[in-house]
Protein backbone atom coordinates (compact mmCIF):
# COMPACT_ATOMS: atom_id res chain seq x y z
CA UNK A 1 0.00 0.00 0.00
CA UNK A 2 1.24 3.49 -0.87
CA UNK A 3 2.02 5.71 2.10
CA UNK A 4 0.01 8.96 2.18
CA UNK A 5 1.94 12.09 1.26
CA UNK A 6 3.36 14.08 4.19
CA UNK A 7 0.97 16.89 5.17
CA UNK A 8 3.65 19.54 4.67
CA UNK A 9 4.17 18.49 1.06
CA UNK A 10 0.46 18.63 0.31
CA UNK A 11 0.01 22.04 1.94
CA UNK A 12 3.02 23.51 0.20
CA UNK A 13 1.82 22.27 -3.19
CA UNK A 14 -1.69 23.69 -2.74
CA UNK A 15 -0.56 27.01 -1.25
CA UNK A 16 2.00 27.47 -4.01
CA UNK A 17 -0.62 26.80 -6.69
CA UNK A 18 -3.05 29.28 -5.09
CA UNK A 19 -0.34 31.94 -4.74
CA UNK A 20 0.59 31.58 -8.44
CA UNK A 21 -3.06 31.83 -9.47
CA UNK A 22 -3.90 34.92 -7.39
CA UNK A 23 -0.53 36.59 -7.98
CA UNK A 24 -1.09 36.36 -11.73
CA UNK A 25 -3.93 38.89 -11.73
CA UNK A 26 -2.65 42.49 -11.39
CA UNK A 27 -6.06 44.01 -10.56
CA UNK A 28 -6.61 41.62 -7.62
CA UNK A 29 -3.23 42.62 -6.17
CA UNK A 30 -3.98 46.30 -6.76
CA UNK A 31 -7.25 46.07 -4.80
CA UNK A 32 -5.36 44.18 -2.07
CA UNK A 33 -7.55 41.05 -2.14
CA UNK A 34 -6.05 37.99 -0.42
CA UNK A 35 -7.33 34.39 -0.46
CA UNK A 36 -7.25 32.06 2.51
CA UNK A 37 -7.49 28.31 1.91
CA UNK A 38 -9.00 25.57 4.08
CA UNK A 39 -8.70 22.37 2.07
CA UNK A 40 -10.20 23.40 -1.25
CA UNK A 41 -12.43 26.10 0.29
CA UNK A 42 -11.44 29.70 -0.34
CA UNK A 43 -12.31 32.84 1.60
CA UNK A 44 -11.43 36.19 0.08
CA UNK A 45 -10.44 39.18 2.23
CA UNK A 46 -10.50 42.79 1.10
CA UNK A 47 -8.57 44.87 3.66
CA UNK A 48 -9.97 48.39 3.94
CA UNK A 49 -7.97 51.16 2.27
CA UNK A 50 -8.69 54.85 1.62
CA UNK A 51 -8.51 54.31 -2.14
CA UNK A 52 -11.55 51.99 -1.97
CA UNK A 53 -13.91 54.75 -0.75
CA UNK A 54 -16.86 55.66 -2.92
CA UNK A 55 -18.72 58.01 -0.62
CA UNK A 56 -16.33 60.17 1.43
CA UNK A 57 -19.20 61.61 3.52
CA UNK A 58 -20.32 58.34 5.14
CA UNK A 59 -17.62 57.02 4.39
CA UNK A 60 -18.51 53.86 2.47
CA UNK A 61 -16.72 51.46 0.12
CA UNK A 62 -17.34 52.22 -3.58
CA UNK A 63 -20.08 50.06 -5.13
CA UNK A 64 -17.68 49.29 -7.94
CA UNK A 65 -15.13 47.96 -5.45
CA UNK A 66 -17.79 45.72 -3.94
CA UNK A 67 -18.69 44.42 -7.42
CA UNK A 68 -15.03 43.89 -8.27
CA UNK A 69 -14.41 42.07 -4.98
CA UNK A 70 -17.33 39.69 -5.54
CA UNK A 71 -16.48 39.12 -9.20
CA UNK A 72 -12.85 38.38 -8.36
CA UNK A 73 -13.97 35.93 -5.68
CA UNK A 74 -16.22 34.15 -8.20
CA UNK A 75 -13.56 34.01 -10.94
CA UNK A 76 -10.88 32.77 -8.55
CA UNK A 77 -13.21 30.09 -7.16
CA UNK A 78 -13.80 28.72 -10.67
CA UNK A 79 -10.14 28.99 -11.66
CA UNK A 80 -9.07 27.41 -8.37
CA UNK A 81 -11.32 24.39 -8.93
CA UNK A 82 -9.76 23.87 -12.38
CA UNK A 83 -6.25 24.36 -11.05
CA UNK A 84 -6.91 22.06 -8.10
CA UNK A 85 -7.71 19.17 -10.44
CA UNK A 86 -4.60 19.80 -12.53
CA UNK A 87 -2.27 20.14 -9.54
CA UNK A 88 -3.70 17.31 -7.42
CA UNK A 89 -3.52 14.86 -10.35
CA UNK A 90 0.15 15.89 -10.69
CA UNK A 91 -0.31 17.06 -14.27
CA UNK A 92 1.32 20.32 -13.27
CA UNK A 93 3.94 21.12 -10.64
CA UNK A 94 2.98 24.40 -8.89
CA UNK A 95 6.62 25.47 -8.89
CA UNK A 96 6.61 25.27 -12.66
CA UNK A 97 3.46 27.32 -13.20
CA UNK A 98 4.14 30.28 -15.45
CA UNK A 99 1.81 32.69 -17.27
CA UNK A 100 2.05 30.22 -20.17
CA UNK A 101 1.22 26.99 -18.34
CA UNK A 102 -1.44 28.48 -16.02
CA UNK A 103 -4.93 27.31 -17.03
CA UNK A 104 -6.83 30.13 -18.75
CA UNK A 105 -9.19 32.14 -16.55
CA UNK A 106 -12.99 31.93 -17.02
CA UNK A 107 -14.57 34.95 -18.73
CA UNK A 108 -17.47 36.80 -17.12
CA UNK A 109 -20.63 36.75 -19.24
CA UNK A 110 -22.79 38.69 -16.81
CA UNK A 111 -22.65 39.64 -13.15
CA UNK A 112 -25.45 41.00 -10.93
CA UNK A 113 -24.77 42.52 -7.53
CA UNK A 114 -27.35 43.14 -4.79
CA UNK A 115 -26.23 45.92 -2.46
CA UNK A 116 -27.76 44.97 0.88
CA UNK A 117 -25.97 47.41 3.21
CA UNK A 118 -23.35 50.11 2.77
CA UNK A 119 -19.80 48.75 2.73
CA UNK A 120 -18.31 50.12 5.94
CA UNK A 121 -14.72 51.38 6.18
CA UNK A 122 -13.32 48.08 7.44
CA UNK A 123 -12.23 44.68 6.09
CA UNK A 124 -14.67 42.67 3.99
CA UNK A 125 -14.87 38.93 3.37
CA UNK A 126 -16.44 36.86 0.59
CA UNK A 127 -17.05 33.27 -0.36
CA UNK A 128 -18.26 31.92 -3.70
CA UNK A 129 -20.31 28.82 -4.41
CA UNK A 130 -20.27 27.20 -7.84
CA UNK A 131 -23.94 26.38 -8.41
CA UNK A 132 -23.33 24.68 -11.70
CA UNK A 133 -20.21 24.11 -13.74
CA UNK A 134 -20.59 22.61 -17.18
CA UNK A 135 -18.11 22.20 -20.00
CA UNK A 136 -18.77 25.70 -21.39
CA UNK A 137 -20.81 27.63 -18.85
CA UNK A 138 -20.71 28.06 -15.09
CA UNK A 139 -23.10 29.73 -12.66
CA UNK A 140 -21.68 31.13 -9.43
CA UNK A 141 -23.17 32.78 -6.33
CA UNK A 142 -21.12 34.98 -4.02
CA UNK A 143 -21.80 36.34 -0.52
CA UNK A 144 -19.88 39.16 1.15
CA UNK A 145 -19.94 40.30 4.75
CA UNK A 146 -17.98 42.46 7.18
CA UNK A 147 -18.41 42.09 10.93
CA UNK A 148 -21.06 39.39 11.07
CA UNK A 149 -21.11 36.36 8.79
CA UNK A 150 -24.92 36.35 8.94
CA UNK A 151 -25.30 40.00 7.91
CA UNK A 152 -24.37 40.18 4.25
CA UNK A 153 -23.54 43.61 2.84
CA UNK A 154 -23.61 42.33 -0.74
CA UNK A 155 -24.55 39.21 -2.68
CA UNK A 156 -24.04 38.44 -6.35
CA UNK A 157 -24.77 35.90 -9.02
CA UNK A 158 -22.87 35.56 -12.26
CA UNK A 159 -22.42 33.46 -15.37
CA UNK A 160 -19.04 32.58 -16.78
CA UNK A 161 -17.64 31.14 -19.99
CA UNK A 162 -15.20 28.36 -19.14
CA UNK A 163 -11.94 28.14 -21.11
CA UNK A 164 -11.69 25.19 -23.48
CA UNK A 165 -9.73 22.45 -21.75
CA UNK A 166 -7.72 21.45 -24.80
CA UNK A 167 -5.90 24.80 -24.96
CA UNK B 1 -31.85 77.42 -0.37
CA UNK B 2 -29.74 77.35 -3.53
CA UNK B 3 -31.54 77.02 -6.82
CA UNK B 4 -31.86 73.42 -8.06
CA UNK B 5 -32.04 74.03 -11.82
CA UNK B 6 -30.45 71.69 -14.36
CA UNK B 7 -27.13 73.57 -14.33
CA UNK B 8 -26.99 73.58 -10.55
CA UNK B 9 -27.73 69.82 -10.46
CA UNK B 10 -25.04 69.14 -13.04
CA UNK B 11 -22.59 71.12 -10.91
CA UNK B 12 -23.53 69.18 -7.75
CA UNK B 13 -23.09 65.91 -9.65
CA UNK B 14 -19.71 67.02 -11.02
CA UNK B 15 -18.42 67.96 -7.56
CA UNK B 16 -19.75 64.72 -6.11
CA UNK B 17 -18.16 62.51 -8.77
CA UNK B 18 -14.83 64.31 -8.72
CA UNK B 19 -14.61 63.83 -4.93
CA UNK B 20 -14.84 60.02 -5.08
CA UNK B 21 -11.46 58.62 -4.01
CA UNK B 22 -11.83 55.27 -5.80
CA UNK B 23 -12.90 56.84 -9.09
CA UNK B 24 -9.90 59.16 -8.93
CA UNK B 25 -7.62 56.17 -8.26
CA UNK B 26 -8.94 54.52 -11.42
CA UNK B 27 -8.25 57.71 -13.39
CA UNK B 28 -11.90 58.33 -14.26
CA UNK B 29 -12.72 61.54 -16.13
CA UNK B 30 -16.15 63.12 -16.26
CA UNK B 31 -16.79 63.93 -19.91
CA UNK B 32 -20.40 65.03 -19.87
CA UNK B 33 -23.15 65.44 -17.27
CA UNK B 34 -26.67 66.79 -16.97
CA UNK B 35 -30.35 65.96 -17.29
CA UNK B 36 -29.98 62.37 -16.14
CA UNK B 37 -27.16 61.51 -18.55
CA UNK B 38 -23.52 61.02 -17.60
CA UNK B 39 -20.47 60.12 -19.69
CA UNK B 40 -17.32 59.01 -17.84
CA UNK B 41 -14.12 57.57 -19.28
CA UNK B 42 -11.34 55.46 -17.76
CA UNK B 43 -7.84 54.89 -19.17
CA UNK B 44 -6.21 51.49 -19.74
CA UNK B 45 -3.68 50.83 -16.97
CA UNK B 46 -1.43 47.80 -16.42
CA UNK B 47 -2.45 47.73 -12.73
CA UNK B 48 -6.10 47.11 -13.66
CA UNK B 49 -5.46 44.11 -15.93
CA UNK B 50 -7.51 41.00 -15.19
CA UNK B 51 -5.89 38.52 -17.56
CA UNK B 52 -2.12 38.94 -17.92
CA UNK B 53 -2.13 36.68 -21.00
CA UNK B 54 -4.22 39.18 -22.96
CA UNK B 55 -3.70 42.46 -21.09
CA UNK B 56 -7.48 42.94 -20.94
CA UNK B 57 -8.84 45.17 -18.14
CA UNK B 58 -10.53 43.27 -15.28
CA UNK B 59 -14.32 43.19 -15.32
CA UNK B 60 -14.25 44.65 -11.81
CA UNK B 61 -12.69 47.88 -13.03
CA UNK B 62 -15.38 48.08 -15.73
CA UNK B 63 -17.96 47.53 -12.94
CA UNK B 64 -16.52 50.45 -10.98
CA UNK B 65 -16.75 52.66 -14.07
CA UNK B 66 -20.36 51.56 -14.73
CA UNK B 67 -21.39 52.05 -11.10
CA UNK B 68 -19.85 55.53 -10.93
CA UNK B 69 -21.37 56.54 -14.27
CA UNK B 70 -24.84 55.26 -13.32
CA UNK B 71 -24.68 57.03 -9.95
CA UNK B 72 -23.64 60.27 -11.67
CA UNK B 73 -26.58 59.99 -14.08
CA UNK B 74 -28.97 59.57 -11.13
CA UNK B 75 -27.60 62.59 -9.24
CA UNK B 76 -27.80 64.76 -12.36
CA UNK B 77 -31.45 63.82 -13.02
CA UNK B 78 -34.26 66.14 -12.00
CA UNK B 79 -36.25 65.14 -8.89
CA UNK B 80 -33.37 63.22 -7.26
CA UNK B 81 -31.45 64.30 -4.13
CA UNK B 82 -27.76 65.16 -4.39
CA UNK B 83 -26.70 61.67 -3.36
CA UNK B 84 -27.56 58.08 -4.18
CA UNK B 85 -26.62 54.47 -3.41
CA UNK B 86 -26.69 51.40 -5.63
CA UNK B 87 -29.49 48.92 -4.90
CA UNK B 88 -28.53 46.50 -7.63
CA UNK B 89 -26.46 46.54 -10.77
CA UNK B 90 -26.24 43.96 -13.54
CA UNK B 91 -23.40 44.08 -16.02
CA UNK B 92 -23.23 42.15 -19.30
CA UNK B 93 -19.80 41.74 -20.81
CA UNK B 94 -20.12 41.61 -24.60
CA UNK B 95 -16.46 41.50 -25.54
CA UNK B 96 -13.03 42.18 -24.01
CA UNK B 97 -11.97 45.84 -24.10
CA UNK B 98 -8.96 46.35 -26.37
CA UNK B 99 -5.79 46.81 -24.26
CA UNK B 100 -4.36 50.32 -24.42
CA UNK B 101 -7.67 51.99 -25.25
CA UNK B 102 -9.83 54.24 -23.03
CA UNK B 103 -13.21 52.84 -22.00
CA UNK B 104 -16.08 55.33 -22.21
CA UNK B 105 -19.36 54.68 -20.37
CA UNK B 106 -22.61 56.52 -21.05
CA UNK B 107 -25.39 56.13 -18.47
CA UNK B 108 -29.00 57.29 -18.73
CA UNK B 109 -31.32 57.61 -15.77
CA UNK B 110 -34.55 56.84 -17.65
CA UNK B 111 -37.09 56.77 -14.83
CA UNK B 112 -37.33 58.17 -11.31
CA UNK B 113 -39.96 57.37 -8.69
CA UNK B 114 -40.20 58.87 -5.19
CA UNK B 115 -37.65 56.35 -3.93
CA UNK B 116 -35.98 54.59 -6.86
CA UNK B 117 -34.03 55.66 -9.95
CA UNK B 118 -33.69 53.26 -12.90
CA UNK B 119 -30.54 53.44 -14.98
CA UNK B 120 -29.05 51.90 -18.14
CA UNK B 121 -25.48 52.22 -19.35
CA UNK B 122 -23.29 51.18 -22.27
CA UNK B 123 -19.48 51.14 -22.46
CA UNK B 124 -17.27 51.32 -25.57
CA UNK B 125 -13.59 51.47 -26.41
CA UNK B 126 -12.27 53.01 -29.65
CA UNK B 127 -14.59 50.74 -31.65
CA UNK B 128 -17.91 52.52 -31.29
CA UNK B 129 -19.80 49.83 -33.22
CA UNK B 130 -19.76 46.95 -30.73
CA UNK B 131 -20.16 47.76 -27.01
CA UNK B 132 -17.70 46.32 -24.50
CA UNK B 133 -20.33 46.05 -21.78
CA UNK B 134 -23.82 47.17 -20.84
CA UNK B 135 -25.41 47.68 -17.44
CA UNK B 136 -28.85 48.00 -15.87
CA UNK B 137 -29.46 49.01 -12.30
CA UNK B 138 -31.69 50.45 -9.61
CA UNK B 139 -30.43 53.24 -7.34
CA UNK B 140 -31.89 54.98 -4.30
CA UNK B 141 -33.62 58.27 -5.05
CA UNK B 142 -35.13 59.05 -1.66
CA UNK B 143 -33.59 60.73 1.37
CA UNK B 144 -31.42 57.64 1.81
CA UNK B 145 -32.51 57.26 5.46
CA UNK B 146 -32.35 53.47 5.57
CA UNK B 147 -29.14 53.26 3.55
CA UNK B 148 -26.97 54.90 6.18
CA UNK B 149 -24.80 52.63 8.29
CA UNK B 150 -26.83 51.81 11.38
CA UNK B 151 -25.33 52.61 14.76
CA UNK B 152 -25.62 48.91 15.49
CA UNK B 153 -23.35 48.13 12.55
CA UNK B 154 -20.85 50.77 13.59
CA UNK B 155 -20.48 49.64 17.19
Amino acid sequence: MKRPEPVGVIKQRRDAALARLVGGVPYISWLGIAFERKGDELTATLPFAEKLIGNPMLPAIHGGVTAAFLESTATMELAWQMLWDVVESKQLDPEEITAETMPRLPKTIDFTVDYLRPGLPRDAYARARVVRSGRRYASVQVEAWQDNRGKLFAAATGHFLMPSRDG
Amino acid sequence: MPEQGPDRKAEIARQFIEAIPHSRELGMRLEEIGGGVAVISMPWDARFVGDPKTGVIHGGAVSALMDTCCGAAVISAEKTPGQTATLDLRIDYMRPATPGQRIVARATCYHVTRSVAFVRAVAHDDDAEVPVASAAGAFTAGSGEDRRPSTEAIS
